[in-house]
Parts: C-alpha cells; structure tokens; sequence
C-alpha cells in the first residue's frame, strides 16, 4: 500500500476546464436519465428501437423524435421546459466534447505555436455549433 | 523526427494493462461522439433550414445496426469509464483499487452492452 498524496491545484484555465468536464459528465447522465424516464412516463412505450432510445435520452425534442413513429409527441414535449432541457443537453454536450477535443489535440502536438492558433479555431468551432444547436432547438 | 519516432513506438510497445485499455477506448469513444454529434447538429440544422436531403441520408447510416452496434459500446463504455474517473477522483482513496473499480466497470457494461445487442438483434430479425 502507497499513500498517494493529492496535490491541490490553483485556479487556472485547465484546472477550471478539468472542473468543468466532470461537472458536465456527471450533468449529461443525469439530463439523460431525466428524459429517458420522463419518455416512459409520458408514454414514450412503443416501437422503442435503439435509435429512438438515444433520441428520448439526449435529444426529446419533437422535431427530433418525430422520425421514430411515436405517436402525438406534441404532447407534453413541445414547450419551454424541453426546450430549455434540450438546450442545457447541447450547451454541455458540445462544450465537453470539443474541450475533450481540445486536450486531445494538446496532449499530442505540444506547446508549439499550433496551441493558440488550434484553441481558437475550436473556440469558433464551439460557438458555431452552439449557437446552430440554440438555433435549431428554438425554431423547432 | 528520430525523438518524435521512438515516442511513438515506445508508446505501442508500453503496456498499461487494463486500466490503459480503459483510457484508449475513452479516448476513442469521445472523439468518436464528437464527430457523430457534429455531424447530427449540423445535418438538423441542413435540414430543417433548407430542406436538404442530407439529414436523411445520414440518419440511414446512423440508423443502421452496423453503426448502431459500435456507437452504443462507445457512448456506454465512456458513460461508465468517465463517471468511474469522476468517482475516484473525488475519493482518490479508492485509487488503490483502480484495477478492482475497472473490473467491476466491465461487469456493469457488458450485461448492459449485452442487452443493447440484443435489441439490435432482435430490431433485425423482426425487420424493423
Ligand atoms: C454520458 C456522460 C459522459 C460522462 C460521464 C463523461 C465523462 C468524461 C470524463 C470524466 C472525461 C475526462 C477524462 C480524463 O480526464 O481522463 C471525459 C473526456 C472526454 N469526453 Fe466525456 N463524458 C460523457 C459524455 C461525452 C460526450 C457526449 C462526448 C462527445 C460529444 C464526450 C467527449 C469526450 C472527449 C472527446 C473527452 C476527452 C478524452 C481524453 O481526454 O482522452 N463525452 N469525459
């Protein structure tokens, strides 16, 4: 048996940013157990196939959901709860995806010039597809 | 070039065992779930905007058991493998069981993996 000592990190980018990923991990399970039991709850029972499983769970979105042939998911899922559901779903499903991306990318290429230039193309990436998922959850 | 070279073989030949397997396919899974969640957004968006057909073509390809299969042992596997991580780093006094924690992981995924299977299967050969 070792003792492992824990070093205890000062406030920085990557520190915040490593807060943030388990932050958003532990949300994204929890959003998704949320809607993938309010699916069962408000009927979601038939022609439960695996793609219309990960709709419900990630994304219950009526536009969204309308491919699986569930009947009437006009009801109770097109207002501003699951619209505000949907958009926390994506703010942190992007974002802890491409920060994911982002330490990926680091790990490899090291602390060239590439780093800055490669952290704001993703950071023009991450805002463009929020704001394309905002605007898709909002006009549907 | 040479340093770069012998990093690479070095990191072929280094063997972590299973915790190692566990980093790779988490790794390996997230880059996967940010391209398949890229893509899905931006498609949505194609076709909801302009009525472009190439929603619809991606959603048959995603739609398919050959593509369903492998995205589900990836978007499970990081589920379980990330929340595992998150675990022992906020109880780091469970590090010393590292190796028992990514056993007990697999005995959650694969009955779980095992069921998704399943209903692939069973979506196959009812011809859905
Ligand atoms: C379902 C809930 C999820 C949980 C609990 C979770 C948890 C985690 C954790 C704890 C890490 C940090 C790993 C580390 O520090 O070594 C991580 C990394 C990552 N996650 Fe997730 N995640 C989830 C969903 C997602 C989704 C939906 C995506 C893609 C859109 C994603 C993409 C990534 C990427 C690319 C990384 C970086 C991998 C690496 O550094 O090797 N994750 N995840």
């Amino acid at each position: 048996m070792r003792n492992r000592t824990v070093p205890q990190p000062a406030m920085s980018f990557e520190y915040i940013m490593w807060m943030f990923t388990r932050i958003s991990g532990l949300a994204l399970l929890f959003l998704g157990a949320v809607s993938l039991v309010m699916a069962f709850v408000m009927g979601a029972r038939e022609l439960l196939d695996m793609p219309t499983l990960a709709r419900w769970t990630f994304f219950p979105n009526p536009n969204h959901v309308v491919n699986s042939k569930i009947p009437d998911v006009t009801q109770g899922w097109a207002n501003a709860y699951w619209q505000i559901m949907q958009i926390v779903i994506a703010f942190f499903g992007i974002s802890h995806g491409l920060n994911g991306l982002r330490v990926i990318i680091e790990d490899y290429i090291g602390n060239t010039i590439w780093q800055p230039m490669l952290r704001g193309l993703i950071f023009l990436v991450w805002l463009f597809f929020t704001i394309m998922a905002v605007f898709v959850i909002l006009a549907s | 070039m040479a340093a770069k070279f012998q990093t690479w073989w070095q990191g072929l030949r280094y063997r972590g065992g299973g915790t190692m397997v566990a980093w790779l396919l988490h790794r390996i899974g997230g880059l996967a779930m940010v391209i398949f969640v890229g893509m899905h957004v931006f498609a949505s968006f194609l076709t909801q905007q302009f009525g472009s057909g190439f929603g619809t073509t991606l959603n048959i390809i995603y739609q398919s058991p050959y593509f369903q299969a492998p995205l589900y042992f990836f978007v499970i596997f990081h589920a379980l493998n990330g929340f595992r991580i998150i675990l022992l780093d906020t109880f780091p006094k469970l590090l010393e069981y590292q190796r028992e924690v990514t056993w007990l992981q697999w005995m959650v995924f694969i009955p779980l993996y095992g069921l998704v299977v399943f209903f692939i299967i069973a979506g196959i050969v009812s011809g859905e």
